[in-house]
Parts: structure tokens; C-alpha cells; sequence
């Protein structure tokens, strides 16, 4: 398209939106309703699946080796463990990787323990081929010579599988009716405009615009909708999340899992909200345009 | 320029508004289309600039051929074509200039060109000292003048109007004919449906009367006859 054009549409569609008065505002507020809840539900999910996926870490069997044993020893062991039957993979993790995950994960005052420090064993990582033979490994492990423990995610794990399965299933569907609501609400109020504008959709019509050149200004104009309605939720999803992320380290990391840190998780966060607005103004607007572009 | 071919309209309530109409238009005709309401006039207009289509029955305007002309292709067909209609139908909220400079701009022209365009119109039609105006500031005249500079914007090969002058008085409608023959000497084809006796008899064209749907007569130079 020609840059004449492209800039008369963006003119045309914010002149429009402008025009259209407490309409717009109308359409507006309900997209930001719908994108504050949206946040919300993204920020939850994303957080959700991020510690489903420290837990799943848990559940490997985690084979602490006794302090001192010999490289020679260590191979032995490791071994042993490769031919259970019921173990996939075998992964060695030096007691120094095991503090900078440490450190990662819940912040640069582990970093004292850095070296000779260091109260970390060296560990074996232990995958089963089956979730439900954790158990028996790690009983069979921690019997082996120089293990000085074998840990299961256990119970706890299973409880909170669950858990996180529920709240992906019930957020995920819950965002998906959102979005639903979101475009019927914005379709329905730029229908409202598009009714006020049906003369002027016939003149077009008459004087030779093809449907694509009508339609731009009207989506551009749900695209503004669902931009500006963004806005707001942004920024309350930003300060609650700060919120949130500033209260919340201690007890999250006393289960052992952690949030996504503020940055650069909320600039997803903000450009997912801010391109999901306008989207679904976009797609709002073309519904209600449908029957208005018969030839 | 215009061909009709055996053409029949029939709505969807089982009304048949057109039968069986033939018809050749040349380019650089004027030519009126009258009968009494409900004659199938409009009917006849609408069907010229494709906003109905024929049940049966071909049209040919220009190079598109309405039984093979596809959907896509109907805003190309209508931009060599001019519409003017008896409620002028301006956008109110854009000015003289803003509603005819809109014709082209639709077309997707350059800014560069739709000024002087728009400007040249303007003055053909005599309203150049109101290009600042809204449609509410202007006389019914001055509105249709309007619309009729819109139509001719984009230099189209048909005029096609209806009831160009069914909402003004004698002597403005007298204006708006003159504005049309001019046109019309130009080159450009006028179809122009009417109920305005005064003015066919005192600006002989060619003549078409359509009653009951059907062409009951065609004549150069026609006049309205005492029964009409």
C-alpha cells in the first residue's frame, strides 16, 4: 500500500476514534477490564509453569556422593545406578554447579559459599524411565556404597502436579472465554460506530473503494481500541507483580521454587497484553464489519 | 458503451420489477429515463451501476460484462462510473472540498493530484469560493452541485443520475442541467431517470419510458405526452 494511503487510514482511524467520543471510551474500558484480568492470568500461568517445572526437577532422584570418594569410585557409582532397569539417564553435577543453581535461583548471598566454602556434595542426577519408580530407585540408591543420600521430589511433588494441572487447565480455558468477551464487547461497540457510518460506508462503496481500502480504517481504529486499553493494565500488572515479587521471594524460596524475576519477564508481559490488544480490537472490528461489505 | 440484453429483475418477494428490457447506449449520449413511480426506474438505474443484479438477462457497461464480472472487480467497474442521487448524500462532517476530494482518495490517488483536481470541479460546477463550507451551510442546489462535482472527480465515461433534481426548485434545477449538458458535451454519457416534465420537454435528449417494467418507448428527441 502507498504511504499517502497508510497515513490517511491512521489519520482517518484515530480522527474517528476521536469522533466517536465516549463510544470509544466505552470500548476502551472494556478492553482494559478484559487485558487487566488477561495480565493477571498470563503473569499467573507463566509463574505456574515455571515452578511446575522446578518441581519436575525435583522428582529426579538426586544421589548425594559421600564427601571424599575418588573419581575411580565415583565412575563405579555411577554406573551401579546406570544399570537399574528402571534408569534412563545418569547426569554427574559437581558440587560447585550445584551452588551457582543455587545461586541463580535464589540470589548472589549464596555466592560466600563459593569454593572451599562450598557444603555441597557432588550429586547424581538420576532420571527414571517411569515418574512412579523414583521412589524405588531412591531406596535402592541410598543403599549403594559412598551415597551418602538419595532424594525424591515424593508426596509433595505429586500434590502439587496436580495442583499446577488444575490451575493451567482453569486459567488457560478462563483466558480463552476473556478474549472471547473481549472481542464480542469490542465488535459489538465499533458495530454501534459502523451503524453511524453506514452512509458513509455506501458512498464509498459507490465511488469505487474496494473493501480492503474500507476496511483499514475501521480496523486500524479497533487496533487503537485494543492498544490504548492495554495501557492501563500494563501498568497495574507491572506494579502488582513488583508488588508481589518483592514480598514473595522468602516463602517461595523456602519451598524451593522461585517467580521469574520483574525484568525481562513484565516486557513480555506488556508487549503480549499490548499485541493481544490489538489483535482482538482488530478482530472485533472485522466481525462487526462483515455484513457491511456486500458488494 | 451500454448494452441491455433481454434483461429481467424480479425481487425476492416475487415482484418482477423489469421484463425482458433491451437497450444500446453509444458513448457521448444524454438520455432520460422516465415513468411514472413504480415504473421500474430505479430498479433500471441500480442495476447500471451494479448495486442490483439482473435475474436474467445480460449487461455490458463499458469493458465489464456483468454475468462474468466478479465481486472483486465491481470497485474498479464503479470508478469509471459517476453516481449522483436526489439526496445528494455529502458526508456531513467533511467540507465541500473534504467530500469530493473523498472520491479520490477512496481511489487510492496521489495527494499531489486530488488538489488541482478537486479544485478544477469545484469551479466547473461554480462553487470554488465554498470549499470550506459544510453541506449544512449550502442550498439544496449547492449540495447536488456538490454531489454531481463528486461524480465527475475521477473523470468517469457515465454520468448516472437519479433524480438529480427531484428535491429543487425550477430555476435551480435549470442549473443542474446546465452543469449536466455541459458535462455531457464533454463526452461524457448521462443517464439521468426523472419525473421533472418541465425540464424534458425544454432540453430534448433521447428518451426512454419505462411502464410496468417493461421499455414502452425509446425516442431521440422524446418529449413527455399529454397522457404522461
Amino acid at each position: 500500500m502507498k504511504t499517502d494511503v497508510m497515513m490517511r487510514h491512521l489519520k482517518d482511524s484515530l480522527k474517528s476514534l476521536k469522533r466517536n467520543g465516549w463510544m470509544s471510551v466505552a470500548a476502551v474500558s472494556a478492553v482494559t477490564v478484559t487485558l487487566l484480568l488477561v495480565g493477571i492470568f498470563l503473569a499467573l500461568l507463566a509463574n505456574v509453569n515455571r515452578v511446575s517445572s522446578q518441581v519436575e526437577n525435583d522428582v529426579r532422584v538426586r544421589v548425594s556422593i559421600q564427601k571424599g570418594t575418588t573419581d575411580k569410585q565415583q565412575a563405579a557409582l555411577k554406573k551401579e545406578l546406570e544399570n537399574f532397569a528402571e534408569v534412563k539417564s545418569v547426569q554427574f553435577r559437581s558440587a560447585s554447579q550445584e551452588l551457582d543453581n543455587i545461586i541463580g535461583s535464589y540470589g548472589k548471598q549464596w555466592q560466600t559459599f563459593k569454593g572451599d566454602q562450598n557444603p555441597l556434595n557432588n550429586v547424581f542426577v538420576v532420571d527414571t524411565k517411569d515418574a512412579k519408580d523414583t521412589i524405588k530407585v531412591a531406596k535402592k540408591a541410598d543403599k549403594l556404597k559412598h551415597v551418602s543420600e538419595a532424594t525424591y521430589g515424593g508426596a509433595k511433588a505429586k500434590q502439587l502436579f496436580k495442583t499446577v494441572a488444575t490451575i493451567q487447565r482453569w486459567g488457560l480455558g478462563f483466558t480463552i472465554l476473556l478474549l472471547f468477551v473481549a472481542v464480542f464487547l469490542i465488535s459489538n461497540t465499533i458495530r454501534i460506530t459502523i451503524l453511524s457510518r453506514r452512509t458513509e460506508i455506501g458512498v464509498m462503496r459507490l465511488v469505487g473503494a474496494t473493501n480492503a481500502y474500507i476496511r483499514w480504517p475501521f480496523l486500524l481504529e479497533g487496533a487503537w481500541t485494543g492498544l490504548f486499553g492495554a495501557v492501563l493494565p500494563m501498568l497495574i500488572v507491572d506494579f502488582g507483580y513488583g508488588l508481589v515479587t518483592r514480598n514473595a521471594p522468602f516463602t517461595v524460596a523456602a519451598n524451593g521454587f522461585s517467580l521469574y524475576p520483574n525484568m525481562p519477564f513484565l516486557v513480555w508481559i506488556d508487549l503480549a497484553l499490548a499485541v493481544i490488544g490489538m489483535v482482538i480490537g482488530a478482530l472485533g472490528a472485522v466481525v462487526s464489519m462483515r455484513r457491511f461489505l456486500k458488494i | 458503451m451500454i448494452q441491455m440484453k433481454n434483461v429481467m429483475k424480479k425481487y425476492t418477494n416475487g415482484v418482477i420489477a423489469i421484463k425482458d428490457l433491451s437497450l444500446t447506449v453509444d458513448p457521448g449520449e444524454f438520455l432520460y429515463v422516465i415513468g411514472p413511480s413504480g415504473a421500474g426506474k430505479s430498479t433500471l438505474i441500480k442495476m447500471l451501476y451494479h448495486e442490483l443484479v439482473p435475474t436474467s438477462g445480460t449487461i455490458q457497461v463499458g469493458k465489464y460484462d456483468f454475468s462474468t464480472m466478479s465481486d472483486k472487480d465491481v470497485p474498479y467497474f464503479r470508478r469509471g462510473i459517476g453516481i449522483v442521487f436526489q439526496d445528494f448524500k455529502l458526508l456531513p462532517r467533511l467540507t465541500v472540498y473534504e467530500n469530493i476530494a473523498y472520491a479520490m482518495e477512496v481511489i487510492e490517488a496521489r495527494d499531489e493530484d486530488i488538489k488541482p483536481r478537486v479544485l478544477h470541479v469545484l469551479k466547473l460546477v461554480g462553487l470554488e469560493q465554498k470549499v470550506r463550507r459544510f453541506p449544512s451551510e449550502l442550498s439544496g442546489g449547492e449540495q447536488q452541485r456538490v454531489s454531481i462535482a463528486r461524480a465527475i472527480v475521477n473523470a468517469p465515461d457515465v454520468v448516472i443520475a437519479d433524480e438529480p433534481t427531484g428535491n429543487l426548485d425550477p430555476d435551480t434545477s435549470d442549473g443542474i442541467m446546465d452543469i449536466l449538458e455541459r458535462i455531457n458535451a464533454d463526452g461524457t454519457t448521462i443517464i439521468m431517470a426523472t419525473h421533472n416534465r418541465e425540464l424534458v420537454n425544454a432540453r430534448p435528449h433521447r428518451l426512454l419510458e419505462i411502464a410496468g417494467g417493461r421499455l414502452v418507448r425509446d425516442e431521440e428527441g422524446g418529449s413527455y405526452s399529454d397522457e404522461d
